[in-house]
């Protein structure tokens, strides 16, 4: 029961302060003047009053109300202070001590209401304001001496004996002496290894035993139960409760697991937080719930218990649970994350979303929560005590929160790794290396790679490595990368620790692992506070000082996680709108070219094919190809006729196959160099015939392949062979500023059979749309002068022009979120990079025009 | 034990006429710190380097289970490397704040008694990376006894090294 937990508090405290009235009276005979010692006594008989109000004690309550007039007319100078006075207040002060041992012994108040003392504390204090100079209150002082000679006789120490308050701040000291006798017992340890004598060797394990035990001891006596946390929440949950209209019941389970002060301090506010949301958004209200035959009293449970050295702390409602098609398009509304980010995600990474920065369902903003701000900060606050919030959600049957917390943050447990060094370095350590610690709450699991085989496993992306983990990549880091003090390379083991950094997972490669200790964390002096890879340091069993690893820090300053979590708001919204234009590139070598691209998109396949089987055939080099006699073109030749054609050399060739309905091509390449993901930044467009400009593409500088130049060069029958489909297939214009986006859109277009115009601005596209027939418009939303919003608006003025559909071609989210809140006369839109979502949309649009026949591309694709 | 006063307000010290400073040799330099704020002085210490550092941290020292910032003196006044093998000794000193940080000498000297009259401003030909961190100058008999600001010299995050 948590009202005897107040209760218990309360005499405890009381018992302390009538201990010091006690002294504090006798004081103030002596000096009857002094303000301090009445406003101390005053205080000290306002709370006892206050707090039995609180908890229902009547008789006490009236006893300390009538003593605390007297007092406060003392305080505010109304009458003088007389001995007569202080026995009264004195025998009040006692008759309030025997109450509260019956409260202790029985948990209420005795029967005895005191009417005799209340008379005369009554007469003392209405003779005060009758007669300031006094009277003879309190005559019969004697009279009362019965009352309080009946106290009901406690068994054994009572409470208030048995405890005692102590500064936190010695505690705090004793926690840090013991922390240094921890260590010099790991020294004492490792001294005694190599030792042989046996007295020495039973002593130490003494000594271990006693310090493990001291070190529990210690820690125990900063431990609170986390009740005290949880004992303001039935309040919280029922003032909520009651202003949202709703029923809720709070069970709470393990409110005396204990936690280290530091950590309750920690999560009180996220805890309270918490449990708000859950009555906001959870619980339903009583008419919602009888609908969906539940209770019409929703249910709030708390759960607190203690595995593995964590604290569990579970936060459960059974309310409506989570949505998560109303989360995903919410975080899509707020441009959080993309559409086909919403569409690829599991519901369980869906019910994550309630933890991104800015983020809130509530339909409307109430006093309580809604706001945007909350759930993001509290999965911060947990996580910075080196603790995991878990969300699991069942809709229409509740929420539940798990929290993992550790019982205590000064001593932990931590994975010893070392880097050799590679300086020449002559104090060099017995283990070989400069060790590290990594604290185990990160620690997922430890790979071991051997020999060569081991080696291979390691695969790069680029110049990123990565290892394949059960069927997943996992970025790998070299710690001696990180922290830039030289890689060796000598070994042929690769050992890799795999880690949980926030929301990611990465490997971290170092050169040993040593062992699991429990550690002592030490600040770091603040000239070393800007470095965040270090979390700490702590002192190892010889005596040397280890740093300690800030797993967060390290994702960080190696980029696997790129951001921290303050600035995980504005910098998904950065990432997103990169994002959009996200496309995965086919990098490859050709001639004089060194870095060209196509995107990967457009190409069928990759071949390698064997110069032996290149046969000539119409003057042209082809080959036979699944049944089909595929046509060869060089592309150093296409981009440089005069130049010395390597690619025919190589053997095997290197070919890059494209496809449209009916025709093939393979375009010789002299290397394939790599496939990457990346947004294209920084453009310019080329003049040279065959390639559509250059982009930064994975950090270096790349031109970009003009691919409707050169399969036409190759192979002028390619377009020609669609010339008489042409007709029939549907034409699309192009409104778009960017040349680059131009080509890229048209290449695609033209593969896909569709006949495409292009044009840069509002008015050439008008002027178009009057020359030709055209059957679908696609437009950039920065097309000047005014948009293609303004290209929108004059369309649907213009007669036999209106009907087109159009589909808008969009950069970044934002432009998304104003496409499908406000579409201007727009059918549809997509990103500019997504190929097939594009060729999809276009093809629904041009069927739905009323005539699939003529309007569906002549390659029938899509 | 009372505050030490780091500040450089020599003459306003009404009553005291002379002064004790711990002494120690960076680069046949004499430098000295007001003797209340060091809190010992050690041989040298077995050393873990914090890679990403600044450079004039040289690394960190056990002192008796405290972990201790260590900087070296020769990199923080911009003065020659110290030779190959020659090990540094530890002047610990006391910040305001009451956390220990290591300045990594060449050569202990004695605790010498100053008169605050010979003191005088740090000459302005002195290396710019020096006179910034110096309160000013002793005139002592036979040398120069440079005085380092204690507080300056170890706010490595503000000199931006």
């Amino acid at each position: 029961m948590d009202d005897q937990e107040v209760i218990r508090e309360f005499l405890i405290e009381s018992n302390e302060n009538l201990a010091r009235l006690d002294q504090e009276m006798v004081e103030l005979e002596k000096r009857p003047k002094d303000p301090q010692l009445l406003a101390s006594i005053f205080r000290t008989i306002h709370t006892i009053k206050g707090t039995c109000g609180f908890l229902g004690f009547a008789s006490l309550e009236a006893v300390t109300h009538l003593s605390e007039n007297i007092l406060s007319q003392l305080r505010d100078g109304k009458r003088e202070i007389t001995p007569e006075l202080v026995t009264l207040i004195l025998e009040t002060v006692d008759v309030v001590k025997t109450i509260m041992v019956g409260i202790e012994a029985n948990g209420r108040e005795g029967p005895e209401a005191y009417d005799e003392l209340r008379e005369r504390l009554k007469a003392a204090s209405v003779a005060a304001s009758a007669d300031a100079t006094g009277g003879a209150p309190g005559a019969d002082a004697h009279a009362t001496s019965s009352e309080a000679d009946a106290p009901a006789a406690p068994k054994g120490p009572s409470v208030s004996d048995s405890t005692i308050r102590v500064d936190v701040v010695l505690l705090d000291k004793l926690m840090n002496l013991v922390g240094e006798l921890v260590l010099a017992r790991n020294q004492i340890l490792q001294f005694n290894a190599h030792q042989e004598d046996s007295t020495l060797n039973a002593t130490s394990q003494r000594l271990n035993l006693i310090t493990t035990e001291l070190q529990e001891g210690v820690m125990k006596t900063r431990m609170q139960p986390i009740g005290v946390v949880w004992n303001k929440l039935p309040r919280v949950v029922r003032d909520l409760a009651t202003s949202f209209g709703k029923q809720i019941r709070l069970e709470m389970d393990g409110a005396d697991t204990e936690l280290d002060k530091t950590i309750i301090e920690a999560i009180k506010d996220p805890l309270t937080h918490i449990v708000r949301n859950c009555c906001d958004h959870g619980v339903e209200k009583p008419e919602v719930r009888i609908r969906n035959g539940k209770p019409a009293q929703g249910t709030l449970t708390l759960r607190a218990f203690h595995e593995g050295g964590q604290v569990n702390i579970e936060i459960a409602d059974d309310g409506a649970g989570i949505d998560v098609q109303i989360l995903k398009s919410k975080a899509v509304q707020l441009g959080l994350i993309r559409m086909e980010q919403a569409e690829r995600m599991t519901d369980r990474e869906a019910s994550a979303l309630v933890f991104l920065p800015g983020f809130s369902t509530a339909a409307k903003v109430t006093s309580v929560s809604g706001r945007g701000v909350g759930m993001d900060v509290v999965k911060t606050n947990i996580e910075k005590i080196g603790g995991v919030v878990d969300l699991v959600s069942r809709l229409g049957e509740g929420t539940t929160l798990k929290l993992k917390i550790p019982l205590t943050l000064a001593i932990i447990p931590g994975l010893v790794v070392t880097l050799r060094e590679r300086r020449s370095a002559p104090r060099e350590s017995e283990g070989g290396g400069v060790r590290y610690v990594i604290p185990q709450v990160s620690l997922l699991e430890l790979i071991r790679l051997e020999g060569d085989t081991g080696k291979r496993q390691i695969e790069r992306i680029h110049d990123t490595p990565f290892y394949r983990r059960r069927g997943s990549l996992l970025p790998l880091v070299y710690l001696a990368d990180v922290l830039k003090v030289g890689r060796t390379d000598d070994s042929g083991v690769v050992n890799i620790v795999v880690l949980q950094a926030e929301d990611r997972q990465f490997g971290l490669v170092v050169d040993g692992i040593s062992d699991t200790q429990e550690i002592v964390v030490k600040p770091l002096g603040k000239q070393l506070k800007s470095l965040n890879c270090y979390a700490g340091a702590t002192i190892m069993g010889d005596g040397r000082v280890a740093l300690i690893l800030d797993v967060s820090g390290i994702a960080q300053l190696s980029g696997v996680a790129r951001e921290s979590r303050d600035k995980a708001g504005a910098e998904m919204q950065r990432r997103d709108h990169a994002d959009s234009e996200r496309q995965t590139f086919l990098l490859f070598r050709a001639g004089s070219f060194e870095r060209l691209a196509v995107p990967l998109s457009l190409v069928a396949r990759l071949e390698e094919i064997s110069l032996s089987k290149i046969e000539h055939a119409g003057g042209k080099r082809v080959v036979q190809y699944r049944g089909r006699i595929l046509q060869l073109a060089s592309l150093a030749q296409l981009l440089e006729p005069d130049a010395v054609d390597n690619a025919a050399v190589q053997d095997p060739a290197q070919v890059v196959v494209f496809n449209n309905a009916e025709r093939s091509i393979g375009i010789m390449v002299d290397q394939i160099l790599d496939i990457v993901e990346d947004h294209v930044s920084i453009r310019q467009t080329a003049a040279r015939q065959g390639l559509l400009g250059s982009a930064v593409i994975g950090k270096k500088v790349t031109d970009l392949l003009d691919l409707h130049a050169v399969i036409h060069a190759a192979d002028d029958g390619w377009f020609a062979s669609q010339e008489a489909q042409r007709a029939s297939g549907a034409t699309v214009m192009v409104a778009e500023p960017s040349p680059f986006v131009r080509g890229l859109v048209r290449t695609s277009l033209e593969m896909a059979g569709y006949r495409v115009i292009e044009t840069d601005s509002t008015h050439g596209a008008l002027q178009e749309l009057e020359r030709h027939k055209i059957d679908v418009v696609l437009a950039g939303l920065d097309l000047p002068p005014d948009n293609g919003c303004g290209l929108m608006q004059a369309m649907r003025r213009l007669p036999g022009v209106a009907q087109i559909p159009a589909l808008a071609l969009i950069d970044n989210a934002e432009q998304a979120k104003t496409c499908r809140e406000h579409p201007q006369g727009f059918s549809d839109y997509q990103t500019k990079f997504d190929r097939d979502a594009m060729l999809q949309s276009l093809a629904r649009l041009a069927s739905a025009l009323g005539a699939p026949e003529a309007l569906v591309p002549a390659g029938g694709r899509g | 034990m009372n505050a030490p006063q780091p500040s450089n307000t020599v003459a306003a010290e009404g009553g005291r006429t002379n002064r004790e400073y711990a002494t120690f040799f960076v680069d046949g330099l004499f430098f000295g710190i007001d003797v209340l704020q060091v809190q010992e002085v050690l041989r040298y210490q077995e050393m873990t380097g914090v890679p990403l550092a600044p450079a004039v941290i040289e690394g960190l020292i056990n002192l008796r289970g405290q972990i201790v910032t260590a900087i070296d003196m020769r990199r923080r006044l911009k003065l020659r490397a110290r030779a190959e093998g020659e090990t540094p000794m530890n002047a610990v000193v006391r910040t305001k704040e009451g956390a220990a940080v290591s300045l990594l000498v060449d050569e202990i000297g004695d605790v010498v008694e100053v008169d605050l009259e010979t003191f005088e401003p740090a000459p302005d030909n002195v290396n710019p990376a020096a006179r910034d961190l110096l309160q000013g100058v002793y005139k002592l008999k036979d040398r120069l006894l440079l005085v380092l600001d204690t507080e300056k010299t170890i706010d490595i995050a503000a000199s931006a090294a």
